[in-house]
């Protein structure tokens, strides 16, 4: 599946079509569209099973800027998660603690839930960083523009791919 | 109840992906996520700094305003008779503009119509004064919002914008307030999400704010794009998280953290 900026819309079963969140979303794909020339361009990506097992730049992230982008409030990932960064006082548990990422999921796994969670999982809380489509009244600061760029995703793939147990 | 009851029995025909509503009997005041000082400084009125703005909401209350050189208690008398359980029915049907308005936009209607005066701008000290001194009048009344029929089609739009997914995080309220609300976000508490305590001492904000503040804020948190003070869409959220919090206690002016 390649060119994320216009994402297929899947077949849905039954029960997702009835399920009341859709609705919004798919009116959202046709208000944002229009708007997307301005957008940003996200580098196409092949999907395959549940990973994308290529570097999204081509090139090996860099784990100790990885580390530091989790803890950082901005990146939002520790308003949910928690995991081995004993020097913040405040992390989330909505969500599973990062710890050992490593060893449950491969480098391309990891990269998926980051690029878009939604595919595994349509319900999950966890946003989708690297899409911009499908979104609904998104603010004029963040309109177009993924959460984080293709480096950050694979500085953060490093970095969690380095947390074994 | 007859109300909440349609809601739960068309969840049930929706299907049962994501979120149930929060049961009568689980529903806490986001008093009860805090710590036990910030709960002495909301339940002690010579602690809770919210009393400033009541007080000085008193003052305004009796002072004569606009063309008409009339104050409220010209109109309306002893608050404390008069007020008494007003706040825990907004937002309110408006007859004049066919929509809820809020206390808010209640007490701008009454300087615009009856005082002949300029609306005050929201957030300004007077407004947040005077909403606390009207709100403070049904403190431990029980939240009756909602049960005026005609505001059915609003509550239902305001129930749409709480369950729809939005911001470039895209996240519902819902999502953390009926499914994650005994949980942490970063450091802070997600309650419930009930708007018991508004307006209300925010320690984070260092004042006194009111309930489309809040809501800004958690709109603004999920990066979608916040709607203008008064907007009606805010107005429909306030109204459907008052009657969702219907027979819950009044605690204005609150105190969070
Ligand atoms: C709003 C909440 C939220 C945010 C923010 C969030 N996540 Fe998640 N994440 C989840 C949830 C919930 C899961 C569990 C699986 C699911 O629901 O899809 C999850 C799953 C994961 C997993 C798989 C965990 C496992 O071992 O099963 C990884 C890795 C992950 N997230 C990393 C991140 C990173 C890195 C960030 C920030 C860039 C982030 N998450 C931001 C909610 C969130
Ligand atoms: C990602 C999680 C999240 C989402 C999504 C969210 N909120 Fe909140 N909300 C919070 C947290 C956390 C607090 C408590 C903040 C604090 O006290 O520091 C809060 C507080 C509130 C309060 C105040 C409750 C009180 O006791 O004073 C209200 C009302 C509220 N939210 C409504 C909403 C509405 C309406 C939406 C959607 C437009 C929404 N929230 C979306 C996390 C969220």
């Amino acid at each position: 599946m390649r060119n994320p900026g216009s994402r297929p819309l899947r077949r849905k079963s039954l029960a997702r079509r009835t399920y009341r969140m859709l609705d919004p979303i798919l009116a959202g794909v046709l208000l944002v569209l229009p708007g997307c020339a301005a957008a940003t361009e996200l580098r196409s990506y092949a999907v395959i099973d549940d990973a994308i097992p290529q570097s999204l730049t081509g090139m090996a992230g860099d784990a100790t800027r990885g580390r530091a982008l989790v803890v950082e409030r901005s990146s939002t990932c520790i308003l949910c998660h928690n995991g081995p960064f004993p020097e913040q006082k405040f992390q989330g548990d909505l969500a599973p603690d990062l710890s050992g990422s490593g060893s449950r999921w491969s480098e391309g796994q990891l990269r998926l839930r980051l690029v878009d969670a939604s595919r595994l999982n349509a319900e999950t809380i966890m946003p989708s960083y690297y899409r911009v489509d499908g979104l609904t009244r998104v603010g004029t600061l963040w309109r177009g523009k993924p959460i984080l760029s293709a480096e950050q995703i694979e500085d953060i793939v490093a970095y969690l791919a380095s947390l074994r147990e | 109840m007859r109300f909440l009851g349609a809601i739960a029995a068309a969840l049930l025909v929706v299907g049962a992906v994501g979120a149930a509503e929060i049961p009568q009997a689980d529903r806490r005041s986001g008093y009860s996520f805090m710590k036990p000082d910030t709960k002495t400084m909301q339940d002690d009125d010579t602690a809770n700094p919210g009393m400033l703005w009541v007080l000085n909401g008193e003052t305004l209350w009796n002072r004569k305003a606009g063309a008409a050189d009339k104050a409220c208690a010209d109109c309306h008398g002893n608050a404390r008779a008069s007020m008494k359980g007003v706040a825990a029915r907004y937002p309110a049907f408006d007859k004049a503009t066919g929509r809820p308005i809020d206390l808010e936009q209640r007490i701008n209607s009454c300087r615009t119509n009856h005082q002949q005066a300029t609306p005050l701008p929201f957030e300004s000290r007077e407004l947040l004064a005077l909403t606390a001194f009207v709100a403070r009048q049904s403190q431990g009344a029980p939240i009756e919002t909602g049960a005026d029929p005609q505001l059915a089609p609003f509550v239902a739009k305001g129930r749409d914008l709480y369950m729809q997914r939005q911001g470039q995080l895209n996240l519902g309220c819902t999502n953390c307030h009926d499914d994650n609300w005994d949980k942490r976000l970063a450091g802070a508490a997600i309650t419930q999400g009930h708007p018991t305590g508004y307006p209300l001492y925010r320690l984070e904000w260092q004042s006194l704010g009111s309930l489309q503040r809040r809501l800004r804020a958690c709109i603004t948190g999920i990066r979608a794009q916040a709607y203008d003070y008064g907007a009606p869409e805010l107005v429909e959220l306030e109204l459907y998280l008052m009657s969702r919090a219907r027979g819950m206690a009044m605690e204005a002016p609150g105190v969070r953290p």
